[in-house]
């Protein structure tokens, strides 16, 4: 309870910031209107106007609150209007692609580990992999998979693990390599295989690394299914809602796919983080 | 009539740094008959782990021979012919107590009742019954490190090499452990290899002395112990206690007297 007081104070003066930048943002808009018109104008109408314009340069957050409230709750989940729907076209394709991306990325790091010449040559061309913009080679993965016959949340899914997978290969190196010379000695002097020190040393010791990097991961997943149809010209889903948004000028509707994406994030790094909590406290280990 | 378990001849190791070669072991030469208890000292450098590592094949001797149970380290190692106790417990922390006394019976493929039944009986051997389903962070220090003690006996190898078991703890829990394992190496028969820099504690708990020097890492003096096989802690005010002590000094301060 305490510490609700400081939270409320930042986002009421978070609030307090916004309606502000939004006059000020908007207010060039009302101004040309009046001098189109040869009107004088007092600074109380233009605030005024400033929080309620159609198409303004910063919607105002009760305008983004109502249109969020609008196609939440108000839309049927079926509708072409409702951001349920939209949100969950972009989920699914995050969930597909994260579930890629994290196979991807554990086996890999399962052969760095295990193998020098993987170690050597897998790493530099998955950092230069993450260098290239997702934005230049999104289209050509999505052309060239159309060109396969392959549609739909596959290739979406793809750009997804595209950038998921990063995170999940070096955390997992990372964790599979924690055990420490000690550790790896005990298990030589049980002349156990390499199989057997993987399976009883190096996957556990690697879980809090995992977990760590699945909440990246997920993340990136989302960037990546947005990310993945803006440049399509996908019909439905939150970057379509991004991209149908700017082309009409309806930034009120774009503030609100935003807020929508940070919610689903928001949920998918807690998913992750309660899912962390049970497993760490199955193995006994204090997280 | 005794059995040499552990006989090394003219052993040498010498391990390739950046900053030249480094002399671990010199000319060492030395046999461990069955049931021993030996102890290593020697300050740090002198090369009493790096012994007890080539004797478990963990590191590889550039010259000489040494030989377990008549087989090389290696062979040994691969017939599970010892236990071995690091300076640090080195549980898992995912595993209860009871779990990491049976990681080795299950990588040996002992089957589940035959592990239940070891686990029990090492943990109650280390004085440990009752805490199996305890996770390491919930026991002290001391536990810990007789926990892993249970881990390395759990598998009822004959030898039992241990490098500095008990560095880490205090004195009080050091002398309680000390007694706790005399009293399992006189109920189990074990032959073992212990490393430490304490002289009351080497004293205390061997049948026979290595004192050893380094630069290079070599053998100084061998003290076989006069003391009985019956030790209470009380001894180590006794006579013969302080004259083995002033013997290792003596050894020690051998060693140092060329640098």
């Amino acid at each position: 309870m305490r510490s609700l007081l400081p939270i409320l104070t930042v986002v009421a003066a978070i609030v307090a910031i916004w309606y502000a930048a939004a006059v000020w943002l908007n207010s060039q808009w009302t101004y040309d209107q009046a001098a189109r018109a040869g009107v004088e104008i007092g600074f109380s109408e233009v605030v005024a106007d400033a929080w309620v314009q159609e198409r303004p340069v910063l919607p105002a957050p009760h305008q983004v609150a109502v249109e969020l409230y609008d196609t939440v709750i108000d839309k049927s989940v079926t509708s072409k209007r409702s951001l349920v729907y939209h949100g969950w076209i972009t989920v699914s394709a995050t969930l597909l692609g994260f579930v890629f991306g994290t196979v991807l990325g554990i086996l890999l790091a399962v052969g760095i580990v295990h193998n020098r010449a993987m170690d050597m040559s897998v790493m530099p061309w998955a950092i230069a992999s993450q260098t290239i913009p997702i934005l230049a080679i999104a289209p050509m993965i999505i052309v060239v998979l159309n060109s396969v016959g392959v549609q739909g949340l596959v290739p979406k899914a793809i750009i997804s693990a595209y950038l998921s997978f990063f995170p999940v290969v070096v955390g997992m190196v990372a964790g599979l390599r924690s055990p420490d010379a000690m550790q790896l000695d005990l298990m030589r002097t049980y002349n156990a295989s390499r199989a057997e020190t993987f399976w009883k040393l190096r996957l556990p010791a690697s879980m809090p690394y995992l977990f760590t990097s699945l909440k990246v991961g997920i993340a990136a997943s989302l960037v990546g299914a947005i990310v993945g149809e803006l440049p399509t010209g996908a019909v439905a889903g939150l970057g379509a809602r991004l991209l149908s948004g700017s082309y009409y000028g309806q930034t009120v509707q774009i503030w609100a796919a935003l807020f929508a994406a940070a919610a689903v994030a928001a949920g998918l790094v807690g998913v992750i983080g309660f899912l962390q909590r049970v497993t760490l406290r199955r193995m006994g280990m204090q997280s | 009539m005794s059995e040499t378990i552990i006989e090394a001849r003219n052993l040498d190791l010498t391990f390739e740094t950046n900053d030249g070669p480094v002399h671990a072991l010199k000319d060492v030469n030395l046999s461990i008959e069955k049931g021993d208890f030996v102890s290593f000292i020697g300050p740090s450098g002198c090369g009493k782990t790096t012994f007890l590592r080539v004797v478990a094949g963990l590191e590889q001797a550039t010259g000489g021979s040494v030989t377990v149970n008549g087989l090389s380290p290696d062979e040994a190692r691969r017939a599970r012919a010892y236990g071995y106790v690091f300076q640090a417990a080195g549980l898992y922390p995912w595993r209860t107590i009871a779990g990491n006394v049976k990681l080795p019976l299950e990588i040996m493929g002992f089957d589940r009742a035959e592990q239940d039944r070891r686990v029990r009986n090492v943990l109650d051997l280390v004085d440990l019954a009752g805490f199996e389903k305890k996770y390491p962070w919930q026991l002290s220090g001391g536990m810990q490190q007789r926990a892993s003690i249970a881990r390395a006996l759990a598998f009822d190898a004959d030898i039992l090499l241990m490098d500095e078991p008990f560095g880490a703890l205090d004195e009080i829990v050091r002398d309680h452990l000390n007694e706790q394992l005399l009293k399992l190496w006189a109920s189990t028969g074990k032959t073992i290899g212990f490393v430490t820099h304490s002289i009351p504690e080497a004293v205390y708990l061997s049948t026979k002395i290595v004192v050893m020097s380094p630069r290079p890492g070599r053998i100084t003096d061998v003290i076989e112990s006069p003391l009985p096989q019956e030790r209470p802690l009380d001894i180590r005010d006794s006579k013969e206690f302080i004259e083995v002590a002033h013997r290792v000094r003596e050894g020690l301060r051998a060693g140092h007297s060329y640098d």
